[in-house]
């Protein structure tokens, strides 16, 4: 338990330290009416849960092995593997949405993730003024992705956006429509996305720096390590459940990209990515059920590696207890 | 990058342990962070003053400049012109009672899985948390055909069928902000001792009153944290009405700024007016808000 979690409950009633004592046999002394409040406290979200995430998500691995247009139920066909073939072999902008989420990935990994630890270390000194800039890199967690890529718009046009009045190019032949141009739109997107995640990841690891026993470093500093050792090698790793949980949420962003390309163009011209190109098959003209089920598996099978590595780390210990 | 995150970051420990009880002055450390604070500030600043200025003073002097006047009247074209009332209502409608009911199914999920020792506690909290880490586009398809196909009077909706109304996005928000809820309310459950409920065991008191009685009351600050939270992700949720409402008019904010670019085409003064505008309940609840805003994320993410 964090120690913000801790700090939360009041004291007279935290757990005590030590292992919980009678644990075992409770489950004997519910009374009847116990079990049935027990079955409707556990049943009614288990079924809301089961019904509305994953029906649906096992319905998606079977359409995508059907042809389907959306319309009549009576019309959906088995076609085996033939949306896989087609997505892989002869769709456009699937290889281009694969590289454009990884480039995402790699990204928010190297530059976003990192920027968002470099603030958060420099801000746990005792610095003047420390909350308010906190408050200023924390604001735009609080936006939305879509309002984000419209305020992101405005700075970016070609004509009258500030970057191109700040580069000196507004209203001439070189100005870069950045938002527009597909060989630079995906950056500029991925910029306007770092504005966002930096925060959230400065955000968790206060919290996690926090957290970080005193003395750690003084032993090490004490064993004549230097600054960066004693960060990487003490601070750094005594951070760990911080480190899994950011390492899921980068991850997991990147391939929830959606709602910054989506606003802007939909996830086209340069913008392609995996999450829009399955709405693309789903809501346009002619609708192709099958292939945007198809491309829902490539992002399920994808996104499963880190839900299982979190989950694995997260409730490992406990299934073996 | 990461090299000069590891410099920066190994002299913020060294000063950080070498300072003791003297004042340390970080020169450098501030130079930098004013720069970032400023770069930060940059798109919500342009979006701000573009919005104050009238179109009028912006055809006359450009858009990058400080000529002309500035008044409000953007920001009342862009509510009369654009809906916004409209719109605000309508995340009202879906926000309120998908964060109450979220809570509400959370916490009793919460209380069975950590407070009562059975069988299939663990297997179900792990069901909850993974539901709530899957990107939404996965189960979009199934969704939109589930609410497309199930008939409902025409009384009940104007379309004969689910899409097009509040319940089914309601539903999904429960759904899916149920699992972060769970996995939260649980750990939060966990730390609270066993003999709360131990003794109430002996007197007599049902699993409801052990729940309703001696549980809820000390979840308080949970739920402050967690409403914030929730009430952001809800409020901010771009996806779940495009795929399943068509009607511009039943849009929430989130989703209807959307439209306002083609509404205010190359109007960027109102557009940016009507940004600002929908940035307003956001800043509002974190100023008021802040601490539970941030108690909500970091409970989020740790392990109890």
């Amino acid at each position: 338990m964090s120690s913000t979690a801790q700090e939360l409950i009041p004291p007279e009633a935290r757990e005590p330290a030590g292992p919980r004592a009678a644990k075992g046999g409770r489950v004997r002394r519910l009374s009847g009416r116990d079990k049935l409040v027990l079955t409707l406290m556990v049943g009614i979200p288990t079924l809301i849960e089961l019904a509305l995430v994953w029906l649906p998500t096992l319905m998606s691995v079977g359409l995508s092995f059907t042809r389907w247009n959306g319309l009549d139920l009576a019309d959906i066909h088995p076609a085996g593997a033939e949306n896989y073939q087609f997505i892989s072999q002869d769709y456009p902008p699937f290889w281009p949405a694969v590289q454009h989420n990884m480039l995402w990935l790699l990204f928010l990994a190297l530059i976003a993730t990192p920027l968002g630890l470099l603030l958060a270390v420099l801000l746990d000194q005792n610095i003047r003024g420390s909350k308010i800039y906190q408050s200023i890199f924390f604001a735009p967690v609080m936006l939305s992705l879509a309002l984000i890529g419209i305020i992101w718009q405005l700075f970016y046009q070609r004509d009258n956006g500030l970057l191109n009045f700040l580069l000196g190019t507004a209203g001439t032949p070189h100005a870069v429509d950045w938002f527009g141009d597909s060989s630079v739109n995906i950056w500029a997107a991925m910029i306007a996305a770092t504005w966002r995640h930096a925060g959230y990841v400065m955000l968790l690891y206060l919290a996690g720096l926090k957290g970080v026993d005193p003395s750690l470093k003084e032993a090490a500093a004490i064993d004549g390590a230097s600054a960066v050792q004693t960060f990487f090698r003490v601070v750094f790793p005594a951070m760990r459940p911080i480190n899994i949980v950011i390492v899921v949420i980068t991850i997991i962003e990147s391939l929830r990209a959606f709602d910054v390309v989506y606003v802007i163009n939909r996830g086209t011209n340069g913008l392609e990515m995996l999450s829009a190109l399955v709405i693309q098959n789903l809501v346009g003209e002619g609708q192709v059920i099958g292939v945007g089920s198809a491309l829902a598996v490539v992002l399920l099978v994808i996104s499963l590696v880190p839900i299982v590595f979190y989950l694995s780390r997260t409730f490992g210990k406990e299934n073996q207890a | 990058m990461s090299i000069a995150a590891a410099r920066a970051a190994g002299n913020a420990t060294t000063t950080q342990s070498r300072s003791g009880s003297r004042p340390k002055r970080h020169y450098g450390t501030h130079i930098f962070l004013v720069a970032m604070a400023v770069m930060w500030l940059i798109p919500l600043g342009w979006a701000l003053y573009t919005a104050l200025r009238p179109v009028a003073s912006t055809n006359e002097h450009g858009y990058f400049s400080v000529a002309g006047d500035f008044n409000f009247d953007n920001f009342v074209q862009a509510w009369t012109q654009g809906g916004f009332a409209t719109y605000f209502w309508n995340s009202v409608i879906i926000t309120v009672p998908s964060v109450l009911l979220t809570l509400f199914l959370a916490s009793l999920m919460a209380f069975a899985v950590s407070r009562v020792n059975w069988k299939f506690n663990i297997t179900l909290l792990i069901m909850f948390t993974a539901g709530n880490l899957l990107p939404p586009q996965v189960l979009a398809a199934p969704l939109f055909e589930m609410a497309k196909h199930l008939e409902v009077p025409y009384s009940f909706s104007d379309s004969g069928n689910l899409l097009n109304t509040y319940i089914v996005v309601i539903a999904i928000h429960i759904a899916f902000q149920m699992g972060f809820c769970t996995f939260v309310l649980s750990n939060y459950m966990k730390a609270l001792s066993a003999d709360l409920t131990e003794a109430a065991l002996v007197d007599g008191a049902g699993i409801w009153r052990q729940y309703r009685e001696i549980i809820m009351p000390l979840c308080r600050p949970a739920f402050a944290a967690l409403a914030t939270l929730e009430v952001i992700f809800i409020y901010n949720d771009y996806f779940w009405p495009l795929l399943f409402i068509q009607s511009g008019n039943r849009l929430p904010i989130t989703t209807a700024i959307n439209n306002l670019q083609g509404q205010f085409l190359s109007n960027y003064n109102l557009l940016a007016a009507g940004a600002v505008i929908t940035v307003i309940p956001t800043l509002v609840i974190y100023l008021l808000l802040q601490r539970q805003f941030v108690a909500g994320l970091t409970l989020g993410s740790s392990k109890g």
